[in-house]
């Protein structure tokens, strides 16, 4: 995938995309960290966001499909206008990022009801519930189509596998309700329960997504990387992150066979929080983090990484969300100290 | 429409305070027996004016050679209209008709209710739940309509109908107004399924309209799930379609310390069910170690919805109190009781509240 990645003159080009609520000022905050590193990336920002212009979703996609890489804000669904469709997902779709992945630990010093949590959640991110195939067949009657396929759900499949081998993990559940949906959601056990056959080394299992879900809410710790359809996805992954502490600490990653997109993991505008300077960079942060190990710029990564760990755990230092007051820019500051300390050791 | 439904059966049915009124009785498998008669003695303890019809459900073959659910149950499920039932080992795959889909759709029992509330002396990681989920329980996700429209490629149809989103909807805000509740939350994925989670979001719209005193608000079932997680005291009263309903329900309980504390109810314009969900245990059947609790909550939304409150509050308060004070609680919640000194604990509270 590297030679698909645009790189001059030594740096990467990446695509920015600010999107909705406090996007743009975390943005603000993770070029600022970048920069203080010397990280070498450049930043393209092209505009998207919940008031559509002609062209605009064009413009993001040439963007992202010339640098092969974004990272993004949340843009805002209006479901109420009946004009407008998810510019979050006819992204994804478009440029078929067909992997979603969240990495969710428990922080030491982050309250949480649990502990010692460590799930990796792989979702396919393309079809499914999200398929946006309805009608109303007679009135007052509406059918929403759930399309499954064997390519989508192998490749996904394929892939957390992988990524249980090469992280070393030894677990993939897959999540699914094939005792009601015995076709789509059948289908994708199916796949998942053949394929790991071909891993020995994984140990394969499997749950009905009620039961997971309250299994996520009792006994977290047995989960190691969870392999789910799209919709069980969106709700294992918000209850993953509300365990260890909320939607201002983890991060997502979209990935498909040629791009990769960037963003926080539970995928919110927080437009409650904008301009406040109160809102939890760390997801967003840790965005930025992912992106820079995509670009294979492991230094950069690292050093950021640590140095806002050390601000979260050794300093403590924590927004409200988290049972703090620390400002957002408190949060950045601090981890720009700890920057400015770590450097020299990570020459 | 629970209070409009009672009326009609104190009108209807019941003549004075002191008649007795039947209710259909399916005791189930596994620790079914064990659970259901417990009930059974505390409802006589607290002279609860019920008297059971106890009916085996095993399926029958009929005529066409099809297992099916004996007709005795149904007729008695006419008769009485109200049920209470232990759990049933369903057999996966056997090709007859669950009871629970059978009964469902005889009497469209189209709400599903299931309280989920913090019990004192059960300590769980969460203390402050009081939530109750409302789902619909006739369509949606489970209209088992599939096809496979071609090699590798399968659909699977969600059906939302106005009429269904209403009568859920409904039924969400008049629970709410009797049970003194005083939120009610919309749960949908109207971002991605605009259609039709959109359908079911108007609906709860136009009734939220109805019932000003009930205070109205929607959000998507992720953010539900987020927040449900870290701070369920900002949640009431919460209605949804079906498949959300299911998950959201088990996530409630397992807040509260998972199904053997949980009851539920599925409610109909003219009759009801109330069930413990958990499952027959077939590891300890028999041995006198099961907790009657989901299934003593479950008869107790019974009382409730037959409008017996004095009753339901002291079968309830002793149950509690078994519970948070006693020291015969069963070992699922950390206590070296039994079935029977458990259940002995309760009636001995509900004698002593005489
Ligand atoms: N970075 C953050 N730091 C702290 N809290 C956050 C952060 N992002 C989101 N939240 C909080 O999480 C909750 C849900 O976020 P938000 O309101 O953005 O999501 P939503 O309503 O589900 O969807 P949408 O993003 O479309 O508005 C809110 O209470 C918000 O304040
Ligand atoms: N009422 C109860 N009291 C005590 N323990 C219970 C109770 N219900 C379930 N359990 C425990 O929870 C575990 C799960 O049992 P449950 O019967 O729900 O699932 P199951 O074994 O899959 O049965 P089924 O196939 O009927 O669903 C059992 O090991 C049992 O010990
Ligand atoms: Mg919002
Ligand atoms: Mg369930």
């Amino acid at each position: 995938r590297g030679n698909t990645l645009a790189k001059y003159g030594g740096r990467h080009t990446v695509t920015v995309m600010p999107g909705d609520g406090i996007g743009p000022e975390m943005i603000g905050h993770i070029r600022t960290l970048m920069k203080y590193c010397n990280a070498p990336v450049n930043f393209e920002e092209v505009q998207m966001t919940s008031t559509p212009y002609d062209g605009d979703m064009e413009e993001v996609i040439y963007a992202i499909e010339r640098n092969g890489v974004g990272i993004k804000g949340n843009i805002e669904t209006k479901f109420d206008d009946p004009a407008f469709s998810s510019r979050n997902v006819e992204l994804r779709r478009r440029l078929d990022l067909w992997a979603n992945v969240l990495h969710c630990v428990t922080i030491p010093t982050v309250p949480s009801r649990h502990k010692d949590i460590d799930i990796v959640l792989i979702r396919e991110n393309t079809e499914g519930e999200y398929s946006g195939l309805e009608h109303e067949s007679i009135p007052g009657v509406v059918e929403s189509i759930k399309i499954v396929t064997q390519d989508k759900i192998e490749r996904v499949a394929r892939f957390a596998y992988e990524y249980a081998v090469l992280n070393g993990r030894k677990k993939v559940t897959t999540v699914h309700k094939a005792n009601i949906q015995k076709l789509g959601d059948g289908l994708f056990l199916q796949i998942a329960q053949e394929m790991a056959k071909e891993y020995p080394s994984i140990e394969f299992d499997q749950m009905i997504v009620d039961n997971a879900c309250m299994q996520m809410v009792s006994r977290p710790q047995q989960f190691d990387v969870m392999l789910m359809p799209n919709l069980y996805g969106n709700i294992i992954s918000n209850i993953a992150c509300g365990l260890v502490g909320g939607p201002g600490l983890v991060s997502g990653m979209n990935m498909g066979d040629v791009h990769a997109v960037f963003e926080p993991g539970t995928r919110n505008t927080g437009t409650g929080l904008a301009g406040k300077d109160i809102a939890n960079p760390t997801a967003f942060l840790r965005a930025g983090i992912d992106m820079l190990r995509y670009l294979g710029c492991h230094k950069h990564a690292n050093v950021i990484s640590d140095a806002l760990w050390q601000t979260l755990t050794e300093q403590g230092i924590h927004t409200s969300d988290i049972g703090g007051s620390a400002k957002t820019s408190e949060v950045v500051e601090a981890t720009l100290r700890n920057m400015e300390r770590m450097l020299p050791r990570y020459q | 429409m629970l209070t409009r439904h009672a009326t009609r059966l104190t009108n209807g049915i019941r003549q004075a305070s002191s008649d007795v009124r039947r209710v259909t009785l399916i005791p189930g498998d596994g620790i079914g027996p064990e659970i259901s008669s417990a009930v059974v003695k505390i409802f006589e303890a607290a002279k609860a004016p019920i008297d059971w019809d106890p009916v085996d459900v095993t399926p029958v073959k009929g005529k066409d050679g099809k297992m099916r659910i004996p007709p005795r149950c149904i007729e008695l499920m006419h008769q009485n209209k109200v049920g209470l039932k232990g759990p049933l080992a369903t057999p996966i795959g056997k090709g007859h008709r669950s009871l629970n889909l059978a009964v469902r759709l005889e009497f469209d029992l189209y709400a599903n209710v299931r309280p989920c509330r913090s019990l004192a002396g059960h300590k769980t990681l969460y203390d402050n739940v009081d939530v109750v989920t409302i789902r619909e329980n006739t369509e949606g996700e489970y209209s088992g309509i599939e096809h496979e429209v071609s090699k590798g490629v399968m659909q699977s149809i969600k059906l939302i109908t106005e009429k269904a989103s209403r009568n859920i909807a409904n039924y969400a805000f008049e629970y709410a107004r009797s049970q003194g509740r005083k939120m009610v939350t919309a749960v949908h994925k109207a971002n991605i399924m605009r259609m039709s989670d959109g359908l079911f979001l108007r609906m709860c719209r136009e009734e939220a309209a109805k019932y000003p005193d009930i205070k109205f608000k929607e959000a998507y079932l992720d953010t539900v799930c987020l927040n449900m997680v870290q701070d369920p005291s900002q949640y009431d009263v919460l209605v949804m379609p079906n498949l959300y309903g299911d998950i959201l329900s088990d996530l409630c309980a397992g807040l509260v310390g998972g199904l053997g504390v949980t009851p539920s109810g599925n409610i109909g314009k003219d009759a009801a069910v109330f069930e413990s969900v958990h499952g027959t245990a077939p590891d300890i059947a028999g041995q006198d170690k099961a907790n009657p609790t989901a299934l003593l909550l479950s008869s107790v939304m019974m009382l409730r919805y037959m409008k017996l409150n004095d009753h339901a509050r002291k079968i309830e308060n002793a149950c509690f109190e078994a519970i948070s004070e006693g020291n015969c609680k069963t070992g699922d919640l950390g206590g070296t009781g039994t079935c029977t000194s458990f259940t002995n604990d309760i009636i001995a509270r509900i004698n002593n509240s005489d």
